[in-house]
């Protein structure tokens, strides 16, 4: 972030500390401040006036603290509190035909940071999700190699091993989008996307066990689950920083995300990141499988498609305000909350608009801006009540600007499924509730 | 090894390379895709409900509502095989014998009008075909591809007031609720 950008926070914080009500640290004195607020704007927020029924608020002692709870082996496994119900995966029923072939959305409006927990990755599954038993489980690597190797999962965590925390999106986020505005959440239009820190050994590594012969250019990824779903991937990129994950947020990855191992591929599309990995395959081409020409490939307006678009383009959304979080205190400070990410490396800067792209400003992002991880930006607002038209914008560090659903358009057309990472509208209405909308 | 052929089934799609010996008529393959496929699929490969169609199309990539199959826009036939062995049907993958996939890949064929009705069909055979979108695909990413300043505006950058083209998201109903699933 550069210095000029923290200035124009800083200066910004202080002019809201004239303009607002003061925040408090105690969370009692920050309702009391919300609440004088919403009352001289005569919208006293229901939540607010249903809170004050409750026995356990000041200055009584709450029930939970005069009584003994849970001991330490009553969950050996945690869960978050049952009052985090909300947040969870979503699936949109009738996208598709059954629940095995389908995808299920991450809460991204629900989260914060960078790290998206691992029961909580969007899941994309073209067979459902397989039950292996990792001591039946192998990895197969052939083809155009010297020596063809077969892998336990035990050989697998003996080799050197590195860990990345990466963004993992779907080429079809945001495609329900390409037509005009549709899913009135920030959950289905952006949530094909999750961020884990993901650990293994380096494909190259494994690739010099088995001796690469000259000839081979491409890899063939290929899963165990009933999909056996197969990519075929360049064998630079291969060399280059593909990992073998076992892990993911420090534990076995999650089944759905493809226990006991997947191939990372970063900054490239979800679907070549093959979970339930168990076979690679070296040779002098692309296979032309089924998932590289029928699917995950682009048609242009003049019949034509674009095939083997790999890299994910920067792109971004702002999780604060959206139509599940809306501004629900009237008039006043709101901190402006959004993620960034680009399969081209590190996000430079966000810029943020609240008039519909006339006026930018830079927001703040957080540290430590990863390359290929998804980037938390943060813009302090002080909102006048009037409505507003709530944009990203985000450009990555080789100068790529995120570009308006008009300039995408106008490019590929409505009809290219893949790769919409236009800026993003949300329209902030009076009463403080947001709508996913598309502007010109 | 013996270990590895037992999962070596990829068949590339442009010269069939992996093609196992087998054969099969389209007549076969009409039985096994009207007892095996056509609960999805439709008799005649139309796609019941929102599963997949496996035919027709063809005209359509240009239009506003492009369709997208085996006859219209797959580029190569040796790749239905692949993809018919490696996971059809849906509910029972690789549960079909070599020459049963043969047979219903000629059936898939013959529904795309690409094969006689009398027609049997073998690993030359399907190397032989050429479907009609073969050469609808660019293999060079032309990315990117968007037009912007490499130093984007920042103060007064609308020439116009922004317009709304697009807020029906709100009232169509069609996003699902937050209210958890118990
Ligand atoms: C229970 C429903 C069901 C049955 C039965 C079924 N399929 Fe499918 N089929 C699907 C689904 C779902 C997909 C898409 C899977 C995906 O993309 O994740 C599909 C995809 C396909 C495709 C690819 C379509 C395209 O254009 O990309 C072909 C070809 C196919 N099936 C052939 C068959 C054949 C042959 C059979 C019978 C042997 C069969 N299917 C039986 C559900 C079914």
């Amino acid at each position: 972030m550069a210095i000029d950008d923290r200035n124009e926070v800083a200066r910004q914080v202080a002019a809201m500390r004239v303009a607002a009500p003061p925040l408090r640290s105690s969370r009692r004195g920050l309702l009391a401040g919300v609440g004088a607020a919403a009352a001289t704007a005569g919208l006293l927020h229901p939540r607010l006036a249903l809170a004050k029924g409750g026995e356990n608020l000041p200055p009584n002692v709450p029930e939970w603290t005069r009584m003994l709870g849970a001991g330490v082996s009553e969950k050996p496994y945690g869960n978050p509190s049952p009052f985090e119900k909300h947040v969870v995966r979503r699936n949109v029923e009738w996208l598709t035909a059954t629940e095995q072939s389908s995808v299920s959305f991450t809460p991204l409006p629900d989260l914060e940071g960078i790290v998206t927990p691992s029961g909580l990755c969007f899941e994309r599954h073209h067979a459902g999700v397989p039950e292996i038993d990792p001591q039946q489980h192998r990895l197969i690597i052939h083809g155009m190699v010297d020596r063809p190797l077969i892998f336990t999962m035990d050989d697998l965590v003996r080799f050197p091993s590195v860990s990345r925390i990466l963004f993992l999106e779907c080429p079809a986020n945001g495609g329900m989008e390409w037509k005009g505005a549709q899913m009135n959440g920030c959950q289905f239009t952006h949530g094909m996307v999750h961020c884990c820190e993901w650990t293994g050994v380096k494909l190259s590594t494994l690739l010099a066990e088995a001796g690469v012969r000259p000839e081979a250019k491409w890899m063939l990824v290929e899963g165990a689950d009933g999909a056996v779903m197969t990519r075929s991937i360049p064998l630079a990129k291969a060399m280059d920083d593909c990992i073998v994950c076992y892990a993911q947020n420090g534990e076995r990855i999650r089944p759905e995300q493809g226990y006991p191992v997947r191939l990372m591929v970063p900054g490239w599309e979800g679907n070549v990141n093959v979970k339930w990995l168990r076979r690679i395959k070296l040779g002098d081409r692309p296979w032309q499988h089924r998932e590289e020409t029928s699917k995950y490939t682009d048609l242009m307006p003049d019949g034509k498609a674009r095939q083997f678009t790999f890299v994910l383009d920067a792109n971004s959304v702002v999780t604060f305000p959206c139509p599940e979080k809306p501004l629900k205190f009237g008039k006043g400070f709101y901190e402006i909350r959004g993620l960034a990410w680009s399969g081209r490396g590190r996000i430079k800067r966000v810029d943020v608009s609240l008039d519909g792209g006339d006026n930018w400003q830079s927001a703040q992002l957080q540290e430590p801006v990863l390359s290929q991880a998804l980037t938390r930006f943060r813009l302090p607002w002080t909102w006048d009540g009037a409505p507003a038209l709530v944009q990203s914008r985000a450009i990555d560090e080789s100068g790529y600007v995120q570009p308006t659903i008009d300039q995408l358009r106008a490019v590929r057309g409505v009809n290219s499924i893949y790769h919409k990472n236009a800026q993003q509208t949300w329209r902030v209405n009076p009463d403080g509730t947001v709508n996913n909308v598309q502007i010109l | 090894m013996a270990q590895i052929q037992g999962w070596d089934i990829d068949v590339r799609g442009d010269d069939g390379l992996g093609l196992p010996p087998g054969k099969g008529t389209v007549k076969q393959g009409e039985e096994i895709y009207l007892s095996q496929c056509a609960s999805c699929h439709g008799e005649f490969g139309e796609g019941n409900g929102r599963w997949p169609e496996l035919m027709g199309g063809n005209g359509t990539l240009t239009s506003d509502d492009p369709r997208k199959t085996v006859g219209s826009y797959w580029p190569y036939a040796p790749t239905l095989f692949d993809y018919v062995r490696r996971t059809m049907p849906f509910t029972a993958p690789q549960s079909l014998s070599n020459d049963e996939v043969y047979a219903v890949t000629a059936y898939i064929l013959h529904l795309n009008d690409l094969l006689p009705a009398d027609a049997e069909l073998d690993a030359a055979g399907l190397k032989a075909i050429r479907l009609p979108n073969r050469d609808g695909f660019i293999a060079e990413d032309p990315r990117p591809d968007t037009k912007s300043a490499s130093e984007p505006c920042m103060r007064g950058c609308r020439t116009a007031p922004p317009r709304i083209t697009s807020d029906l998201a709100e009232r169509l109903g069609v996003t699902p609720t937050r209210t958890p699933k118990d």
